[in-house]
């Protein structure tokens, strides 16, 4: 009878040896099985072919930041980093007056200490709306000039990363307070709100981007009277802002579908008002759920600000581009996507981390 | 039916006599679908009533009723005074003052235990933060769950968070609390500690209304059985009466279906 029962805990073993180690993880990683074996030889061999060229042409043959076009020319096996040493400058700022481009690196410094700030989640207090006004009133300041001694710079002068920067960010900020009434709208039981949002959603999601950008640019003054003109840069911003908020609301949309009727009803339940119920409630929960489909849309429309270069405003993209115009460099172009695509990659690749982060954050502790 | 009410009815602990709740012709639809039929229920301060019946009897949305998550289209519901109608003020009004614990509890799972608890006399009943959660964490030892008062929902067990649910609703010092099913969705072995909670606010004179099947609940502490069936409320009794003499072949057929398995 007493076989039945382990009166002595079984002592922990080790597990075999076969199972655990590098040997191990390779045979249950790479060559499970034989078309596997085959996939993983045939990707080494791609690998082997293709790292050593790029390497050698970014690297090893490459001509330095001080080399000129001639010298690279002459020896086209490297990349020729001459071309970025020497268009540096025009490329990060566009046609911003020489001596006062120390105003758009600055604030390139003022937009990534706010944003690396408000990551933070201590400062998503109301107070922290002060710094960001404060920090983009001083962006205002350096880009446009006119007071405390700064001479004026236009904003058509204005390009390059400052540009982009400016374009997406205030884009985003404006808009995504705009998207989440326009999915509240959306989600509404008053008909004529609920009509207009959706009007205006599919109206917006239905044209594409560059439409909205000429509509803004060449059709809008036709409208205006006479003598009314609003700035290139700001119907550009318009444009922008009206877009994202189209796409987010929807993004937003399916967060706020995501969350249980019980979580309304207990809400109703406790007396809250509507507001106080989003506010509370329902948003904090259904944004947590959307920061996917957010970031998304995000980092796309960060990219897509590239495409102002149609309606003649020199973005990062449009800066480089207009570089490579200069019949000295001309042809230069890996070197010159190569090095914007990077910067490009830095910005979306950190939003895309950070997100992953507070998304892991939010969830802690209150899984349902 | 009204008169077995008024011949049966005796209630456990005197009653003040003050009406909380009159609903008179109560009509509710789905669609084309007759959910409730005439209901006509008048509840006393400090009254305890159970409800049954077989599920689809529309006894949940009876009293989801009373605080307006369903709407009523026929008939007409006055809550301490105040009529139920679009009246978006006058509904917010009632919900103040009425308690609900949910099935599914319900809880927001954002937020700990205690600012569940302290989400809406601070934004509701405009009270200061600190007086809240001192009134929070006394009704959560109340319902022996103060220790948890950090944690969140996801964290604790069933039986934990629907203790915090009434604890939730209390806190708000409703004049009547509804109970929809509190302990369906629970394991077994949460059952007796969510009734526990609930004896004792019976036992404090608090005015509730429970749809249950926990029918030794009901024998315990109920003034009042409901029995609805189909939408109308077949027969109302003491628990005494309505479990040794039930007058309907309904509530017959009912009772012999819960209490004999």
């Amino acid at each position: 009878m007493t076989d039945n029962v382990q009166s002595v805990g079984l002592p922990d073993e080790r597990p075999p040896a076969n199972t655990v180690g590098p040997i191990a993880w390779l045979r249950s990683n790479l060559f499970n099985s034989w078309y596997n074996a085959i996939l993983t030889i045939l990707v080494l061999a791609l690998l082997v072919s293709a790292i050593p060229p790029f390497v050698g042409w970014l690297l090893v043959n490459a001509h330095g930041f001080d080399s000129n076009s001639t010298v690279c020319r002459q020896d086209a096996g490297g990349a020729c980093w001459g071309f970025i040493g020497e268009k540096l400058r025009f490329i990060m700022f566009g046609m911003f007056p020489w001596d006062e481009q120390w105003r758009p690196l600055l604030t390139i410094g003022i937009f990534i200490a706010l944003l690396v700030a408000s990551c933070d989640r201590r400062f998503w207090k109301p107070w922290f709306g002060l710094v960001w006004a404060a920090g983009l009133t001083l962006v205002a300041i350096l880009m446009w000039g006119g007071v405390f001694g700064l001479t004026y710079v236009e904003n058509t002068l204005w390009g390059g990363l400052p540009l982009t920067i400016i374009l997406s960010v205030i884009g985003l900020a404006v808009a995504f307070p705009v998207s989440i009434l326009l999915a509240l709208g959306r989600r509404s039981d008053m008909p004529a709100v609920k009509v207009l949002c959706v009007t205006y959603i599919e109206l917006i999601r239905g044209v594409p981007l560059i439409s909205l950008l000429f509509m803004a640019s060449v059709m809008l003054p036709l409208f205006l009277p006479n003598g009314v003109s609003v700035d290139k840069l700001l119907r550009a911003q318009i444009a922008f802002i009206m877009f994202a908020a189209a796409y987010m609301a929807e993004a937003i949309r399916g967060g706020l579908q995501a969350i249980p009727k019980g979580q309304y009803e207990a809400a109703d339940g406790l007396g809250l008002s509507y507001w106080q119920k989003m506010r509370k409630i329902i948003l904090p929960q259904a944004l947590a759920i959307a920061i996917p489909p957010l970031v998304n849309t995000f980092i796309s429309f960060f990219k897509d600000t590239s495409l102002v270069i149609i309606i003649g405003l020199y973005d990062l993209l449009g800066t480089a581009k207009a570089a490579l115009s200069d019949p000295s460099w001309r042809g230069f172009y890996r070197e010159a996507y190569l090095f914007i695509g990077v910067i490009y990659w830095i910005f979306c690749f950190s939003m895309s981390k950070y997100s992953q982060k507070l998304e892991r954050d939010l969830n802690r502790g209150h899984r349902r | 039916m009204s008169q077995a009410m008024s011949q049966g009815t005796k209630p456990k602990h005197t009653l003040s006599g003050e009406e909380i709740i009159r609903c008179t012709g109560v009509n509710k639809w789905y669609g084309e679908f007759h959910v409730l039929k005439n209901v006509n229920l008048n509840v006393q301060k400090g009254e305890r009533i159970v409800v049954c019946g077989p599920s689809g009897s529309g006894k949940s949305t009876m009293i989801r009723c009373l605080n307006r998550l369903e709407e009523h289209q026929k008939g007409t519901i006055v809550i301490d005074g105040i009529e139920l109608t679009n009246n978006l003020k006058n509904i917010e009004l009632v919900r103040r003052e009425v308690g609900m614990v949910f099935q599914h509890f319900n809880l927001f799972p954002h937020l700990t235990v205690l600012e569940n608890c302290t989400l809406a006399p601070i934004w509701v009943r405009k009270m200061p933060k600190a007086e809240a959660e001192e009134r929070a964490m006394s009704y959560l030892k109340r319902v022996r769950i103060a220790e948890q008062a950090r944690k969140y929902p996801g964290q604790l067990s069933g039986g934990q968070q629907q203790r915090v649910a009434i604890a939730r609703s209390l806190c708000m010092s409703p004049k009547v609390m509804l109970f929809d099913e509190p302990t369906s969705a629970l394991d077994p072995e949460m059952v007796k500690e969510v009734l526990d909670v609930m004896i004792g606010l019976a036992e404090d004179g608090m005015t509730m209304l429970c749809v249950t099947h926990e029918m030794g609940f009901a024998k315990s502490v109920a003034d009042r059985v409901i029995f609805m069936d189909r939408g109308e409320i077949v027969e109302q009794d003491t628990p005494d009466a309505f479990f040794s003499n039930p007058k309907s072949d309904r509530t017959r057929l009912f009772l012999s279906q819960i209490l004999n398995h």
